[in-house]
């Protein structure tokens, strides 16, 4: 590993002069997929800039009844939140559903948006990767690729977004506050992330010396009835295969309205606005969520090993929706 | 040696670190690259901490850091200063084990023993995020009160992996505890 200077970072507009002053600078926080790319050989900075320190570790109630999440909020204060459990299940859940709980005592808020892909050929340096190198190839496309996307991909990278947490962000349109040496700005999480086109390195339209502070919930009184569900190799401690997250408003049986991203099928979290579309004003049912989830995944290109993954969303969606249906009559 | 030096920058690199390990103040200056597992094996002689795939995989270099279970191996120890480290040699309480510790034994919860630090410091954190009422992804409600069936406890300790398989007992083992007081 390459030796590189570690700083404190004071407060924020601190910590962004000097990341954005120093083009071998990043942020640390918890540090948990940064270290592994600085073991791998994936990253090698000169600073760290440690923003751990800032006031940016608690979840604030905002007018309107939206809800302000600090970036530095551990994922596991976040998933154990009484407010995130009552008025967005899914999100907890999500968060719930990734890594492992020493992991999510670590990882941050902020830090959990901007992990990287785990392709495995992202992974090693002694495979071509656009992503890692530009213009090196794609190892994944004729290769392993069971795990990689079906939907927005592009000739150059086919890498999914490893995510839970940012599933259910999608599906709630949170907006992520973002710090920059030009000042602030606000980012729907959906536009957060980039789909790779020709550029696959980078994953989302954050600029150097960017730092994300807050990410905020909108009240969206709908999500106190949802689900992320999760489909994986291991029953546990895995990245997903296929997962979606879903809110519905239901009533009588039949769908008033719904909110659903998928995880483990693209390169950014896919919010599905068609499947939505399908089901809005729909009964809420296996069937139609299995038709839901085939509009949306009409377009789905899968790769010689992972066309199971349109299968998989279906019965996912439908599997979520029947939760949810059935907790509406209860 | 699990870092290098660079000739002529190391000093550049270093920093001075004050910690509280298993109850002992240490203090050391140490190269910014070094993680807590290897300042824990290597510099400060506490080798309860194991390390596995040292990638935050497997689980076997877990401590309790301001007693969260964390991955040693994914922390840095110069982010780490005034921090308290408890590793599984620190657990019980003088020369006294612990009562995970008792109960491994009992339950023959272990067969080469590699993880099994890991594991008892995992569970220790974990028993105190359910204490707290933490849900897990395979709780059936967000917020009713936490019951630790065997499904929880293997979901809640799904970050610790066991080569020997010993996974049948090690639930029995953490089960075993519940109610007990802790000591």
């Amino acid at each position: 590993m390459r030796s590189f200077e570690y700083e404190r970072a004071a407060d924020v507009d601190g910590a962004v002069a000097r990341v954005a002053g120093r083009p071998d600078a990043v942020f640390l926080a918890g540090g948990t997929n940064l270290l592994d790319h600085m073991k791998l050989g994936l990253a090698s900075p000169g600073l760290l800039v440690d923003v751990t320190g800032l006031p940016l570790d608690t979840i604030e109630p905002l007018p309107g009844g939206r809800v302000r999440i600090g970036a530095l909020v551990r994922n596991s204060d976040l998933a154990a939140d009484p407010v995130i459990r009552q008025r967005y299940p899914m999100l907890s859940q999500a968060l719930l559903a990734g890594a492992s709980g020493q992991l999510r005592n670590m990882a941050t808020v902020g830090g959990n948006l901007l992990q990287r892909t785990r392709c495995p050929y992202f992974q090693d340096l002694s495979t071509p990767c656009n992503k890692r190198e530009p213009g090196s190839g794609c190892s994944a496309i004729e290769g392993h690729h069971r795990e990689h996307a079906v939907l927005g991909a592009s000739t150059s990278c086919v890498a999914v977004n490893p995510s839970d947490m940012a599933v259910a962000l999608c599906a709630l349109e949170a907006v992520v506050q973002v710090h920059g040496p030009g000042g602030a700005r606000s980012i729907p999480v959906e536009e957060l992330y980039r789909l790779p086109g020709d550029q696959p390195q980078r994953d989302t339209v954050l600029e150097h010396g960017e730092l994300i502070t807050a990410v905020d919930l909108p009240a969206l009184p709908g999500a106190a009835r949802s689900r992320y569900r999760k489909v994986r190799d291991r029953a546990s401690y895995a990245f997903a295969l296929v997962s979606v997250a879903v809110a519905a408003r239901i009533e009588r049986g039949s769908v008033r309205d719904a909110r659903i991203a998928f995880g483990g099928l693209a390169p950014k979290p896919w919010r599905a606005r068609g499947a939505e579309e399908v089901l809005r004003g729909a009964p809420a049912t296996g069937e139609l969520a299995v038709r839901a989830a085939e509009t949306e995944l009409a377009a789905a290109q899968p790769l010689r090993g992972n066309a199971f993954k349109v299968k998989l969303a279906q019965g996912a969606l439908a599997a979520a929706m029947r939760e949810l249906a059935g907790e509406a009559r209860s | 040696m699990p870092w290098v030096f660079v000739a002529g920058r190391a000093a550049l690199m270093d920093a001075r670190v004050t910690l509280r390990v298993d109850g002992e103040p240490r203090s050391l200056t140490i190269d910014t690259r070094v993680t807590l597992l290897d300042a824990l094996r290597e510099r400060l002689g506490v080798t309860s901490a194991k390390k596995g795939c040292d990638h935050g995989q497997c689980g076997a270099c877990t401590v309790l850091v301001n007693g969260r279970r964390v991955l040693a191996c994914l922390t840095l120890v110069v982010a780490l200063d005034a921090a308290e480290v408890t590793t599984a040699a620190g657990l019980g309480a003088g020369e006294g084990l612990h009562q995970l510790q008792r109960s491994f034994i009992e339950h023959d919860a272990f067969q080469c023993g590699y993880c099994t630090p890991g594991q008892i410091c995992s569970a220790a954190g974990m028993l105190a995020e359910a204490a707290q009422g933490w849900p897990s992804y395979v709780s059936a409600s967000l917020t009713a009160p936490v019951e630790l069936d065997d499904g929880e406890i293997r979901e809640r300790m799904s970050g610790n992996l066991c080569r020997c398989g010993a996974y049948v007992n090690i639930v029995a083992a953490i089960r075993d505890t519940l109610g007990e007081q802790p000591r």
